[in-house]
């Protein structure tokens, strides 16, 4: 087996709020080189702040308790970002693991045109880059993800929904990172747009040879692009293993839930029997007649 | 017994640009019935006009041309005609955390309904009524739920919750907006499940719109695909899903996610 890129060793995350609320609980990872992991779970299942966690972009009451996310860069050198400063930190954001955002298309700053955001990338990472290499390498990066280099001087609301990820997408890709992880970066588009930013995404892993950390609660999405796939609930990782292993023998009751939860598009009818009232599946949504607070 | 028609329906938008003027066809030419007890899919992407036919229906939009009968009437402009079609035809919104108010408990988003529909009811009535809805949505403890305000709710509750104001008119038809969309993947099916045993119950008409290939089939009896405002493939479910004969329907088919298509892959 080759080396991993990144190793996630015992890592927790508390919001230090009143209770407290554990949102990740002693998370154990292995990211290979150049694969596409999935990590599938539910709205509240700590999927989000384990990947806010991974970069040390929490932001108080949140706090990592325990645990460390080392780095394994291709020269040989171990990064334990836990021991970076400020300063190398944000040097090693971006340049070696990047992020897509969830709601990417609102993650633009609408006052700044995007040639402007995207040498904001290459100023701060690539000083030594002059002028004019900098504008040819963001007109590339467009054009790498499909569109127009013409729309380097265009605003962010003057793009569509797919084409700002697409930017965001390009965005992520500038420094050449090892490592990107995207939280959720399909889900507020459509499923056609959907699919073709999918297809753009494995296309440049192909080229480029970088990881994928995806996050969604979309299993079968999940199921067709992966390599491996984690399924976390309430800030575990209840099962982890080869996609085609979770689809076709899963292990864990969550697992098998979760894919019960969506009805096959062109295979049989299966346990989705229209009209028969199947108690079971609102069972697990029930009113908790104890707790006069927050349910969901 | 209600039938809820539309035909040759279009809704045209001026857009301006500065001093000129364009016209978008949104809607263009959409038909169809739905009878007592079916399930109709409007399926298609999003900008494809389905939620447009949507504020049709709900006579939120005026339609530029075609007509919209309820039980081969021609719907009333104004007045009691138009009260009655209201009360017949209800909506389920696609954001259950927007759709209800904050600031009022369950028992008074139910309540509400229940009284403009039958203004001499007593109170005990009403309240009567509001616990049966909630138990007929499966909220139980319903006198403990009534009480809540949904922040308290999970969306999936709340959406139920949305579902028991819809049935609280006794309506006859149901415009469900992408009612499971928002909500968390392993109580989506729950929710359509008690959707469609609800609607067997009372025989409802039900619109169901959505972007999910996967549920319109096996939620509903015909499934209409739109595309650029107009219906490019209608035919019962299966045969739409399973043998598409539109190029769009089978773009669309293709792009949904579909974990049998890797799996042929691996296995190969």
């Amino acid at each position: 087996m080759t080396r991993p890129v990144l190793t996630i060793e015992n890592l927790s995350v508390d919001y230090l709020v009143d209770p407290p609320v554990h949102a990740v609980k002693d998370v154990s990872l292995t990211l290979r080189r150049g694969e596409v992991l999935g990590l599938a779970g539910e709205s509240g299942c700590g999927k989000s702040t384990l990947a806010y966690g991974i970069v040390r972009l929490l932001k108080p009451p949140a706090m990592i308790t325990s645990g460390r996310a080392v780095f394994h860069s291709p020269e040989g050198h171990d990064i334990d970002w836990g021991d970076l400063g400020p300063e190398d930190l944000r040097a090693a954001r971006w340049d070696k693991i990047s992020m897509v955002f969830q709601g990417a298309m609102n993650s633009l700053n609408p006052v700044i045109s995007i040639r402007d955001q995207f040498e904001d990338i290459f100023r701060t990472h690539r000083p030594a880059l002059r002028r004019r290499e900098r504008r040819d390498r963001c007109g590339d990066l467009l054009e790498r993800v499909g569109v127009d280099r013409a729309r380097l001087n265009s605003y962010p609301h003057e793009l569509s929904g797919g084409m700002r990820q697409r930017v965001m997408i390009a965005m992520a890709m500038a420094l050449e990172p090892q490592i990107m992880i995207m939280d959720e970066p399909t889900t507020a588009l459509d499923v056609v747009v959907q699919r073709e930013i999918l297809r753009e995404i494995s296309r440049l892993r192909g080229e480029l040879g970088f990881a994928v950390v995806f996050i969604t609660h979309d299993l079968p999405l999940l199921l067709e692009i992966s390599d491996r796939i984690a399924v976390m609930r309430q800030g575990e990782i209840v099962e982890l293993g080869d996609a085609l292993d979770l689809y076709t023998d899963p292990r864990h009751d969550y697992t098998r839930q979760l894919l019960a939860s969506f009805p096959s598009l062109t295979g049989e009818r299966g346990s989705f029997v229209r009209g028969a009232l199947d108690d079971r599946l609102l069972a697990l949504d029930a009113i908790d007649a104890g707790a006069a607070k927050e349910t969901s | 017994m209600t039938t809820l028609e539309a035909h040759g329906l279009s809704k045209e938008y001026r857009l301006r640009h500065g001093l000129r003027t364009s016209t978008l066809r949104a809607v263009d030419d959409v038909g169809f019935t739905l009878g007592h007890g079916r399930t109709v899919a409007l399926v298609g992407q999003s900008g494809s006009g389905k939620s447009t036919v949507a504020k049709l229906l709900l006579q939120l939009e005026r339609p530029t041309s075609g007509e919209i009968l309820l039980d081969s009437e021609p719907v009333a402009r104004r007045g009691a005609g138009l009260a009655r079609y209201r009360r017949t035809v209800q909506m389920i919104f696609q954001d259950p955390f927007a759709s209800l108010n904050p600031f009022h408990s369950v028992e008074h988003h139910l309540a509400r309904p229940i009284r403009l529909h039958h203004p001499a009811m007593t109170d005990a009535d009403v309240r009567r009524r509001v616990l049966h809805l909630l138990e007929r949505v499966r909220l139980t403890p319903a006198a403990n739920v009534a009480r809540r305000r949904p922040h308290e709710l999970s969306g999936g509750q709340r959406q139920r919750v949305a579902i028991a104001r819809a049935l609280a008119p006794e309506p006859g038809v149901l415009i469900a907006d992408e009612p499971v969309s928002m909500l968390d993947v392993s109580i989506r099916l729950g929710v359509l499940n008690l959707l469609a045993t609800l609607q067997r119950e009372e025989d409802l008409g039900v619109l169901y719109i959505t972007h999910d290939l996967a549920t319109a089939r096996h939620f509903s009896d015909e499934i209409l695909v739109m595309y650029q405002g107009r219906i490019v493939e209608r035919g019962p479910a299966d045969d739409v899903i399973l043998r598409p004969r539109h190029e769009y329907t089978r773009t669309l088919a293709d792009a949904a996610p579909n974990p049998e298509r890797r799996l042929g892959e691996l296995r190969r």
